[in-house]
């Protein structure tokens, strides 16, 4: 076998049977329904210091017909794979985060991200998402948020 | 999410962390540089994307200059290519050539170039009178040195002058100094030298990425093929990468001046360094496309795969490949070199764009090569490629179907500093002259040039890069190689005129033409010689079949050239415009033209500037530009009718072989085109029947374009075009026309 290529041997991270997920049960969020988007006004204030919830790097959607989905970052990686500066790298929790100051604002982070879970708004110009930090978890009235560690997934080459 | 994921199982058993470096000379090389004038500057950033100032520099003289972007320059030349012909036209007189001092090389960014938002956004346009052509030539290259050198605080850099020595122009646009320095003992050929000067001009590792160089190699100095690399930092390889300003020539130029070298010492790169009007729609614009890479690529072109090469198989499968000189359209072990094998060789499966943002990321890294000739034999070198041209060039049309010779063709002619399109062109000519005995073992002084032998084929090249025998002659391009041959007496001048594949001395890219009558006009019908810059139109011709009557390939002779022109205008890559389409496209009124990716364009151009155009204000930017450079060309003596003539092989079928290879074609031609009956006609009777149609046939496209584009039969510019266009504001172009109505 030939030494793994370059792109297959990111950063090292601390465990990679360990990786922080921020995951979601809807058998216990309503989407929203009976309850004030207290997990998006938390990130919004706590991390990006705006009140704005529509800046938060989870968003909450209710269906019309009931239920609902969530937008958020499952840490999967395929954006360290676009990113051309290398500002995105996963660190010693196994969760993908950005450096601003390597960041060249290209959002190819965001483009390639299948969840749409990468970010921007017009006032910022590097992207942003959620990095499984655990703010939201704590004022969900419904318990409906936690951070668990699951299997750093293999690195996909898309 | 259709992009298909890579599988590292089937990549071939090449370690890819490996390759030789060069940076044991460093510091001696370094010590030897002699400061010949520096002076201090105070650097900023574009502002709406001009920084409205360029960099005039006479390597004779040492004199530095800068010089104000006038709103007039914006107006009427938008910049890159307009702004390269604007000074070139300045400098030079009807009587200047190539090697005069006053000759310039301009290079230019254009006002949307450095964006990050958008694929394809870094370019930069290298001008120069060529001396292949005589006449301007413009080439649009990659890399980071465009962007760069305007976020340093130039909108171009003009270089001047003949230096009695080799030199360096540094700039650094963090410290604000620019410095002409002596090089007497720097390398020659790029892949050394840049990796040396990418390493001496950086203050630290985080700092590579932010220089650039721009340099040629050992081949250009003694030929007059000679191309420009623009080098950009790999953080992923840690290595030195290249994209070309290849055609025309540029680099024997910028050898002829003893320019060793250009460096710039950019600042960080950021999201908004070209300050745009509206970076909300860039942004959105931008990510939109992203997404539609994302979406469509893995089923459409598959460039973030395979790159260009993608359509080796394509061209091959509908008979357009170039084989043996452009005499046959398809060859059986093109599968050894198309882009099933690619895949497997290139580690060309991520981020491989050659300026930031870039999602379609089309530059493909081949690591792990060894090289097994030359001067370099034994070294492990990562070699771009190979893009199609270059697959095809190299390749079929030389016969070389060995992936490994392929690629070492493909490194040498990088780091030698010559055109692989050229390069590849004139091999097929001297080969197809080989099989007929126009030329000889003892003509070539020993070189067996026959079909498919790599090796003496990198002979060759490596005679050229030394300056020596048949090497030397072929570096003079196919022009001057026929006029050598005819004057030797080594042959049937016409055979050797329809088979020498160029146009006002300008070798033909890699597509075979003889079934394409747009992509005839397309190559032959242009500014600056046959190249796919200015009208690619075989792919939408004879696979997408997009253009059925001849009203269409007329129409679109006109309309692709000036759209094109508009990316060199901007700084923008042409590939992102239509190598991936929106989904419902084909849905779309003018599909071909790809709609809604031109009015991305119109967007991110007004958005960026704050002037803003439609897609109608679009063309005729380009108009103002593309009418200027064929008064420019009439100026220095071509630029006329017969300039434009093509050779027979890019028409139709020059032997009886290529004729009996698509016989059933050419006969079903002979009835549904001429009404005539094949039927017991000999094959050169059939032949001069074809002939006679197929001139005439391009005769009329001719008149066709030229009225249409609003030019004289003879294709000069009227004076009612010219004032259309309000080109009437230069009395000069005005009295460069006068003389031929």
């Amino acid at each position: 076998m030939p030494s793994l290529p370059w792109f297959l041997s990111p950063e090292p991270s601390g465990d990679a049977s360990a990786m922080k997920q921020l995951v979601i049960d809807f058998q216990k969020c309503d989407a929203g329904r009976n309850c004030n988007h207290e997990c998006e006004m938390e990130c919004a204030i706590k991390v990006f210091k705006v009140d704005d919830p529509a800046q938060a790097a989870l968003q909450i959607k209710a269906y019309e017909d009931g239920g609902g989905h969530a937008i958020l970052c499952d840490q999967c990686g395929d954006c360290v794979v676009v990113c051309p500066t290398e500002a995105l790298k996963r660190n010693k929790l196994g969760v993908v985060m950005i450096d601003k100051k390597v960041c060249v604002g290209c959002y190819m982070c965001i483009g390639f991200c299948e969840k749409e879970a990468f970010m921007r708004n017009s006032d910022w110009i590097t992207p942003h998402k959620c990095t499984s930090c655990g703010v939201c978890v704590k004022v969900c009235p419904h318990g409906a948020l936690s951070i668990v560690d699951v299997p750093e997934p293999p690195v996909r080459i898309i | 999410m259709s992009q298909l994921v890579f599988d590292p199982s089937k990549v071939m058993n090449i370690d890819y962390t490996k390759r030789t470096e060069y940076l044991d000379g460093l510091e001696a090389i370094k010590a030897a540089h002699k400061v010949l004038k520096e002076i201090t500057y105070t650097p900023s950033l574009p502002d709406k994307g001009y920084t409205n100032r360029t960099l005039y520099v006479n390597v004779d003289t040492l004199e530095i200059q800068e010089k104000p972007v006038t709103q007039a320059m914006k107006d009427f030349f938008i910049g890159g290519r307009g702004f390269g012909l604007y000074h070139l036209w300045n400098a030079v007189k009807p009587t200047t050539r190539w090697n005069d001092p006053e000759n310039e090389i301009i290079i230019s960014p254009g006002p949307v170039s450095g964006m990050t938002q958008y694929a394809g956004t870094g370019k930069s346009l290298v001008v120069s009178l060529s001396p292949q052509t005589d006449i301007p030539i413009d080439s649009n290259v990659g890399g980071f040195y465009g962007p760069l050198l305007k976020f340093s605080g130039f909108d171009a850099l003009e270089l001047q002058g003949k230096s009695d020595k080799d030199v360096i122009l540094f700039i650094d646009g963090q410290k604000g100094i620019i410095r002409i320095e002596e090089a007497p003992t720097d390398p020659v050929d790029s892949h050394v030298l840049a990796e040396i000067l990418t390493h001496m001009y950086a203050e630290n590792e985080a700092d590579l990425p932010n220089i650039s160089v721009v340099s040629t190699g050992a081949a250009a100095e003694h030929s007059l093929i000679g191309m420009l690399n623009f080098s950009f930092y790999d953080r992923r390889r840690k290595c030195v990468r290249f994209k070309q300003a290849g055609r025309g020539g540029i680099g024997t130029v910028f050898r002829n001046k003893r320019i060793r070298a250009l460096v710039v010492r950019g600042p960080k790169v950021a999201g908004d360094m070209n300050h745009p009007v509206d970076p909300e729609t860039i942004a959105k614009t931008g990510v939109k496309y992203h997404k539609e890479i994302r979406e469509n690529d893995g089923t459409q072109c598959m460039m973030r795969r395979n790159g260009t090469a993608h359509i080796v198989e394509i061209m091959d499968a509908y008979d357009l490949l170039p084989v043996h000189n452009f005499q046959y359209g398809s060859h059986p072990d093109t599968h050894k070199i198309d882009s099933s094998y690619w895949q497997q060789r290139c580690t060309q499966h991520t981020v491989d764009g050659c300026w930031y943002g870039c999602s379609m990321a089309c530059a493909k890294g081949a690591d792990g090569l060894v090289l097994k000739t030359g001067p370099y034999a034994g070294d492990m070198v990562t070699v771009d490629g190979p893009e199609y041209e270059n697959a095809a060039g190299l390749g079929s049309n030389c016969g070389v179907f060995d992936p490994d010779y392929l690629l070492e063709l493909n490194f040498y002619c990088d780091t030698y500093g010559i055109c692989t399109i050229t390069y590849g062109t004139l091999t097929a000519f001297v080969m197809e002259c080989y099989q007929r005995g126009i030329l000889n073992k003892e003509r070539t002084g020993g070189l067996e040039l026959t079909w498919g032998n790599a090796e003496a084929d990198l002979e060759m090249m490596h005679q050229m890069a030394r300056g020596e025998g048949f090497g030397k002659i072929a570096g003079m391009g196919v022009k001057k190689m026929k006029e050598h041959f005819i004057a030797n007496g080594w042959g049937d001048p016409q055979l050797i005129n329809d088979i020498g594949m160029e146009n006002k001395g300008l070798e033909y890219s890699q597509y075979m033409s003889k079934e394409s009558l747009a992509q005839q006009g397309g190559y032959a019908l242009t500014n600056k010689g046959p190249q796919h810059d200015e009208a690619w139109l075989i792919f939408m011709d004879m696979v997408n079949k997009q253009l059925p009557t001849f009203e269409d390939k007329a129409e679109a002779l006109y309309y692709f050239p000036l759209f094109r022109t508009w990316f060199g205008l901007n700084g923008f890559c042409k590939l992102p415009w239509n190598d991936v389409v929106p989904a419902n496209n084909s849905e779309q009124p003018e599909a071909h033209k790809v709609p809604e990716h031109v009015q991305n364009y119109v967007d991110l151009f007004s958005a960026t500037t704050g002037i803003k155009i439609t897609k109608e204000d679009l063309i005729v930017q380009s108009a103002k530009v593309y009418n200027f450079q064929r008064v420019f060309n009439i100026r220095m003596g071509k630029g006329l009718r017969l300039h434009d003539a093509a050779p027979y092989r890019s028409l139709g079928p020059v032997t009886k072989e290529e004729y009996e290879s698509r016989a059933e074609r050419y006969d079903q031609q002979i009835v549904s085109e001429m009404g005539l009956d094949p039927k017991g006609k000999t094959t050169e009777e059939k032949m001069a029947l074809h002939r006679e149609w197929r001139t005439g046939r391009f005769s009329k496209l001719m008149d066709s374009v030229y009225t249409r584009r609003g030019w004289t039969l003879d294709g000069v510019p009227t004076l009612e075009r010219l004032r259309e266009l309000g080109l009437d504001a230069f009395p000069e172009v005005v009295e460069v026309v006068k003389q031929h109505l």
